[in-house]
Parts: C-alpha cells; structure tokens; sequence
C-alpha cells in the first residue's frame, strides 16, 4: 500500500481490522515482527522524519494538569519554536479548532469532543507535511465532524498529505482521493471511492406518484413499494423501458429514475461477511 | 539534550501541581517538628534527637516519593496512553525516559531542600544559632538525596518491564537488601561452598550499596564526614544510575505500548 503526496487516503475497516495497529507501527508506537514501511522515504524506526508528520491517537489522552494551551506549547517545543513562535501557533492553533476560549482551561474539565480538537491541533501545531489522523472524526457530535471534516479539506487544499483510519464511511467518502481496505488484518483492496466498489450499476430505481383504481393500475401497485405517499420500483437496466412504458399505461407520474450503484458500505459489509461466513467455516472444520 | 530537559520541566510541573506530594512534604516538616518537643524532654541530646529524627522522616517521606512516583513515571503514561502523542515528535525513547528521571531528581531536590530547611529552622529553635559543625546535616541531607536519586532509576528500570506492583516490590527489596551490603561481604559460614561464598561476594558488588548513603550517626554527632566519602558517594551514584537508565532505557526502546 502506497499513499501518495498530496492526496487523502482513507484507512477503512471494522472495529479489529489493524486500522491502529497499522497505524502504531507507523509511529514506532510498537514493532513489527516482520516486513517493512516507509515514510517520506526513511524507515518508521527514524524518529527524525516525525519533524514532517502530525498524529492524532485513537482517542487522545493528554496530560490533564495541564490547559489546553500548555498542551499544545509543550508540543510545540519539539519543534524548536521560539517563545513567540509558540505562542502564535498555539493561539492560532486554538482558533483553528474552535477551542480559542477554552485556551487556559485544564485539560481534566475537557469533554471527549474538546479532547480530540486539542489533538488535532497538537497533530498540526508545527505545520507538518503529512499527517496520520487516527479515527479523527470520533466522539464528535455532528457539528464537530463537520468542522473536522472542513479542517481536513482545507489540510488538503494546503498541500498536506493526510492518511487517516475510520469506520464512518460517508466521511471516506467525501473526503477521500483513494481508500485502502482493511479486514482481518489483511488489505483487501486499494483504489478510489468509486473504483474500489466497481462501477457496475446494480439496476435502477424508480420513483413515482400512483393514485386512482383500475386493472391496471392495481399491476403496478403490486410490483412496487410504498415510500411515504410516492412508490419506489426497482427494476434492472434492460426492463428500465418496458417498466417506464407500464407506468405510463397506469397514468402514474415519475419523480424521479436513479442509478442503484454498489456504496462503499455495501462493498464492506461484503467483505466483513465473507470473513464472517469464512472464520465460521473455520470453526465448524475444527470442530 | 533539549528534548530532555524538555519532558523534565513537564514532569517537575506535574509534580508541582500534585497536591500529594505538598502533603507529604507537609508530614516531613510536621515530624521535625515533632522532634523540637522529643528533643526538650531529652536532656542534653536536644540536637542528637532532632537530627536523627529530621534525617529519617526525609529519608522516608523522600523514598517514599521516589519509589513511587518513579515507578508510575512511565508506567502511568503508558497506561493513560499520554505517551503514544509524545512518541509522535521528534523525541527518542531514551531521551524521554532520561527527562523524566530528570524532572522527578529535579522534583526530589526541591522537596529535600525544603525539608531541610525546616530542619534547619528547628535546629535554631532548639539551639538559638547554628554553627559551622551544622554543615555535616547538609552532607547527611545530600547523601539522602543521592539515595533518593539511585531509587529513582532502579524504580523506573523495574517500571520498565514489569508490572507497577511488582517494580515497587523489586524497588523496595533491593532498597532493603543494599541497606546490608557490608555484612554480606563479611558473611563467611563454613558450611558454604566455595562457589556460594562467590556468588554472595559477587552479588554484594553488584547490589546496590545503600549503606554508604547513610550518615546519620556523624551527622547527629557532629562528627565530620570525610571528603573522600563524598566523593565516593558522588561518583558512585553517577555510575550506578548510567549502568541502571541503560539498561532501562534498551528495555523501553524495544517495548511495544498497548
């Protein structure tokens, strides 16, 4: 797996995947017992490439005597930053993530919400090239995601490479240039959003209003399904003409027709069930 | 080196912003006190008893920090999951762990001054001025602070490897077995083995020797203590906590964090 300058690579899996551990042993967090990884071309064991990255751990924990700006000048002293350097970057810093208030508050007093916004700025205080963002998006409320979410897009607009791990896949979605896939500790594919689910349509979907009685128009009802006061009729791509024409016949009035393609969550589920289905077969042969 | 002293400022501050420690150093002062009373109905040894007794409650209330503090420096950032953003800058293991001895030797030197200085405080209430001869407490209070220090790094090596219950243990037991040193040098039964009069030879060199750290009899007396021992103490502890941080910090380099 390779993450390439300047793009947005989301690291997917379920709960258990490797998601952190890969992660970890990027950071020299822990070691592998085999194999290898690079970054920014220099093995993951030289601590002198962490002058480039910025990391948020899976729920940060910080030291919680201290206030969120003494957090983050700490950090920013292995940087090497002057006294006024840091102080700008922090109050900068605290802006950046909507904490500008809260700068001289401890960190014991913080929600979890608070906390990974302090590891987030902590994560960009010296303005790094690449950053590793582990489950960014995690005990936020919804307005917080979406100011993560702005945060990253604007990291991605400066240039930054950003690698980071969720299980929220409409975040991957949105954000991501290409997403790698992991389950059971195993990549199980590589590619863009779109790409990775392939690109074949799984039918066609169609939405209309249907009122009145009639032979038919009882047909039609038959075949489709309630949605509200509209009905919904999935039909695949070959009959798309045939289905438009009965409709037509019954007098109902289309809303809309829509491409059914595969998401990434389908594409997931898929392969969380084949591990499923596979480790449960694994089982029964040991038995 | 500025990484270095860049974890030890934050450990000093974390220390100071810990309620417990004030309130151990606050028992300290409170047990010296005490000694002003014990010394009045104590005729005539007024300095001996308050010495001795000033001495010992910072020996005990100084190990007491040292072991424990020392043992959670690195396991409680381990467990709190502190270090795993730490360990993202451009810090070596081995630096970290040498700020953090730092910060908690800094730590133990501010709190033994203050102990000491009310010690000192005492000894002029009891004895209304303080003479030159006073100076060999200083020597005694230095020498419980190079105690204090070599604690510290063995706590933090256990802590290294090994659970903070038992590294408290093993901190506590070599404390104990190092307090006598000297007799198992000079232990010489007949029905031992050449081999096992050896090993226990062998073993009292590489233990620990606390008790050359401990002055309290001249210091109560009055009696001088000698430079050369001063020295010796000095080097002897320098020595000591560069072979123990070593071996700790080749420990905590190849260990995997939860």
């Amino acid at each position: 797996m390779q993450v390439e300058d300047g793009e947005v690579f989301g690291f997917l899996g379920p709960n258990g995947a490797g998601k952190s551990t890969t992660i970890k042993l990027l950071m020299g967090i822990i070691f592998p017992t085999a194999g290898s990884a690079q970054i920014l071309g220099k093995p993951v064991s030289d601590v002198s490439m962490h002058r480039d990255i910025g990391y948020l751990p899976e729920q940060p924990y910080f030291y919680d005597y201290l206030t969120a700006a003494e957090v983050l000048d700490y950090f920013a002293r292995f940087h090497g930053f002057s006294a006024a350097e840091r102080k700008e970057r922090v109050q900068k810093m605290l802006r950046k993530v909507g904490l500008e208030t809260a700068g001289k508050i401890q960190l014991r007093k913080f929600s979890k919400g608070m906390l990974q916004r302090v590891g987030l700025a902590q994560a960009i205080v010296h303005d790094p090239k690449l950053l590793i963002l582990d489950e960014p998006m995690s005990g936020l409320d919804p307005v917080g995601r979406r100011e993560v979410r702005d945060i990253i897009l604007e990291l991605k607009n400066a240039g930054k490479t950003i690698l980071f791990s969720t299980h929220i896949l409409s975040d991957a979605e949105t954000l991501c240039d290409r997403v790698g896939v992991i389950a059971g500790g195993q990549l199980r594919g590589v590619g863009a959003p779109g790409s990775i689910v392939g690109v074949k349509s799984l039918g066609m979907e169609i939405i209309f209003e249907l009122t009145g009685s009639g032979a038919q128009i009882e047909k039609v009802r038959a075949k489709a399904t309630k949605s509200g006061a509209n009905y919904r009729m999935s039909v695949s791509e070959a009959e798309l003409y045939a289905a438009l024409e009965e409709l037509r016949g019954a007098s109902a009035t289309i809303i809309s027709v829509t491409q059914i393609k595969p998401t990434l969550e389908d594409f997931f589920m898929e392969l969380v069930g084949k591990d499923r289905a596979q480790a449960a077969a694994v089982e029964v042969s040991g038995q | 080196m500025n990484h270095v002293l860049i974890v030890a400022r934050n450990t000093f501050r974390e220390a100071v912003r810990d309620r417990v420690l004030y309130n151990l150093v606050f028992f300290a002062l409170l047990m010296i006190a005490s000694g002003v009373i014990v010394g009045q109905i104590s005729m005539d040894i007024e300095t001996i008893v308050m010495v001795s007794l000033g001495l010992s409650a910072i020996s005990l209330i100084g190990l007491l920090i040292a072991v424990f503090t020392g043992v959670g420096l690195v396991s409680k950032e381990i467990d709190k999951r502190t270090l795993h953003a730490v360990l993202a800058k451009p810090l070596r293991r081995w630096e970290f762990l040498l700020g953090k001895f730092t910060g908690l030797v800094l730590t133990l030197t501010v709190n033994t001054a203050a102990m000491a200085a009310g010690l000192f405080l005492a000894l002029w209430f009891v004895k209304h001025s303080l003479v030159r001869g006073d100076a060999v407490v200083l020597v005694g209070v230095y020498f419980i602070l190079l105690k204090l220090t070599l604690v510290v790094a063995l706590a933090m090596m256990f802590s290294c490897f090994t659970s903070p219950l038992l590294a408290i243990l093993f901190t506590g037991g070599l404390y104990v077995a190092g307090l006598f040193v000297a007799q198992l040098r000079s232990l010489q039964l007949t029905q031992m083995s050449a081999h096992t009069q050896k090993f226990f030879s062998i073993l009292s060199y590489l233990l620990p020797n606390f008790e050359n750290y401990d002055v309290m009899g001249a210091a109560a007396h009055g009696r001088a203590i000698s430079r050369s021992l001063v020295l010796h103490n000095t080097l002897y502890t320098a020595l000591y906590c560069a072979i123990v941080l070593s071996v700790a910090a080749v420990i905590f380099s190849r260990k995997d964090l939860k």
